[in-house]
């Protein structure tokens, strides 16, 4: 029997005008380089929105999280409208609200004072990729 | 359209997360519009064009508009087009990077010292152009 192991693939959205989408952005890689990284794979929303057939492939075919810096939800409402539904879409303003953390002000140079906000969000795009993981091994 | 988002320059930056030439790219937008040229230059999030973004579209429509790269694929330069506006100036990051050897960038969530540096400068040589449109605008 083959056994088929699937990476999720991480959608963040680009948010360069807010905050959010800074937090959103170095979360979702410290998912990748730190969290989960055998389980997860990047995918690069400006390249998967201006047309590349391999990003766009993956997502059809992997689970993908969204994480958005924003209520817009444009890397969700993008990988629904470009590829297919994402398995979990995540909002970072949620997130930081359920897990008390304050939000940044700052749009770059994180440091310190978005530490709790930085983790808080990670921690929980890794609760989601282990989520995706279980619902695809009982599938 | 707000009246202060007239005779603007718009800065997209393609913001790849899987490359330090995005975060580059990213940096240096975030850097004319908070530090070089604020109050001139808006950014504005590329996924949100796509997502056909009201706000975004009419912000785009009525002020000229410089895309930054971080790779030759030209994700935002290519997603301005799609949308039927003419860039005013296309350019990719690792131009600035050739022209200062010294300052290597790295990393993908956040830039080392030397990328910061490097977003600095290219934001400051692209202040040329900024004003140059934004001068053509007034007219």
């Amino acid at each position: 029997m083959k056994i088929e192991f699937k990476k999720v693939g991480l959608i963040s959205c680009s948010g360069e005008e807010l905050p959010g989408g800074t937090l959103s952005r170095i979360a979702c890689r410290r998912v990748l380089d730190e969290y989960k990284p055998s389980e997860t794979v990047t995918i690069c929303l400006p390249l998967f929105i201006a047309g590349g057939e391999e990003e766009r492939t993956f997502a059809a075919n992997h689970p993908t999280v969204t994480i958005d810096g924003c209520e817009k939800l444009c890397a969700a409402k993008a990988t629904e409208k470009l590829s297919a539904k994402p398995r979990k879409a995540l909002l970072v303003p949620e997130i930081l609200k359920k897990r008390r953390a304050s939000p940044p002000k700052k749009l770059r140079c994180f440091g310190p004072d978005e530490e709790d906000a930085v983790r808080a969000v990670a921690l929980e795009i890794a609760e989601a990729v282990e989520e995706v993981l279980k619902e695809e091994k009982d599938r | 359209m707000d009246k202060n988002q007239k005779n603007k320059v718009v800065v997209l930056a393609c913001s790849g997360i899987g490359k330090t030439y995005g975060a580059l790219a990213r940096d240096t937008a975030q850097e004319l519009a908070e530090c070089v040229r604020p109050g001139t230059v808006i950014l504005t999030c590329l996924a949100r064009l796509v997502m056909d973004d009201p706000e975004a579209r009419l912000i785009l429509s009525g002020n000229p508009v410089i895309t930054i790269d971080g790779c030759p694929r030209d994700c935002a330069k290519r997603t301005v087009e799609s949308t039927g506006k003419k860039v005013a100036e296309a350019c990719q990051v690792v131009r600035f990077y050739a022209a200062h050897k010294d300052l290597k960038p790295e990393g993908l969530a956040q830039l080392n010292e030397a990328g910061r540096k490097l977003a600095r400068i290219a934001a400051e040589e692209l202040a040329a152009t900024v004003d140059k449109l934004a001068a053509e605008s007034d007219r």
